[in-house]
């Protein structure tokens, strides 16, 4: 909930699901591929609370918030690009993370920009 | 010897203290599933044509869960033999489960009536550096809620 709260984009023009059109509306012009990414690292402090939650177990709730700001600025990136297109949604969106160095996280999100009516 | 009786004493709490964090959550996991079971998810959606809604958004729900220390020393143990890891099944489940309520809990706070083509994704996001059997795991849900 914290992460909608952060986030005005949800709630702006632009519409976004992961179905292949917009409920109630009809796709008028297709923009396509729209992305975005980002790779996050996390901070050393984190990294030795989740050292000692480790012997625990369970959610590492700082690792969580972490990704979820990142996934939120791939999304808001993507929908940046959907909005400089003229696209009003972004239709049939992914995620997907891979690490690509240690410590580093990429968050990426795609969709396809379309214009519904 | 110091460093035996660290190791066990490592041990025996994470058992002990993983076990019933473990419990808790389970607990808390399913009276959240009751209580959001009016919201039917479906996993299909994309392929089938519109359902009939007013608007449509996007939901997501993530979490990243980690092994306790007796669950790492246990599954390096298994590792050895071969066969299921035991220990690792609960902690995606636990893992899964958790990330679904959350989607689902945004969804019904928007006044969803169905959540449809939901996906999960997971991802390890262990740092390669640290080779102590760590292993934490981020699942993400997310879908379409309707109304």
């Amino acid at each position: 909930m914290t992460a909608r709260q952060r986030n005005p984009l949800q709630r702006s023009a632009i519409t976004l699901t992961t179905l292949e059109g917009v409920p109630g509306k009809t796709i008028v012009e297709h923009f396509g591929l729209v992305q975005g990414s980002t790779i996050r690292a996390k901070h050393i402090g984190r990294d030795i609370a989740a050292g000692l939650k480790n012997i625990v177990g369970g959610e590492l709730k700082g690792y969580t918030e972490l990704l979820q700001e990142a996934r939120q600025e791939s999304l808001d990136r993507m929908v940046q690009q959907a909005g400089n297109l003229g696209a009003n949604a972004v239709v049939n969106i992914r995620f997907a993370t891979s690490s690509v160095a240690q410590g580093a996280a990429e968050l990426f999100a795609y969709g396809t920009a379309v214009r519904v009516e | 010897m110091i460093e035996i009786l660290v190791f066990l004493g490592l041990l025996t709490l994470g058992y002990f203290a993983g076990l019933y964090f473990e419990r808790r959550h389970f607990e808390d996991i399913k009276r959240r599933e009751r209580k959001t079971l009016f919201v039917p998810l479906v996993s299909f959606g994309a392929k089938q044509t519109l359902p009939a809604a007013q608007t449509a958004e996007l939901f997501i729900g993530s979490v990243v869960v980690s092994t306790d220390y007796f669950k790492s020393f246990t599954a390096s143990l298994r590792n050895l033999v071969g066969g299921r890891i035991v220990v690792y099944e609960s902690l995606l489940d636990r893992g899964r489960r958790e990330a679904l309520l959350r989607m689902k809990e945004q969804a019904i706070a928007w006044g969803a009536t169905q959540v449809v083509n939901v996906r999960l994704e997971t991802a390890n996001i262990r740092s390669q550096a640290s080779n102590n059997g760590l292993v934490a795991i981020e699942v993400i849900a997310y879908g379409t809620g309707i109304r």
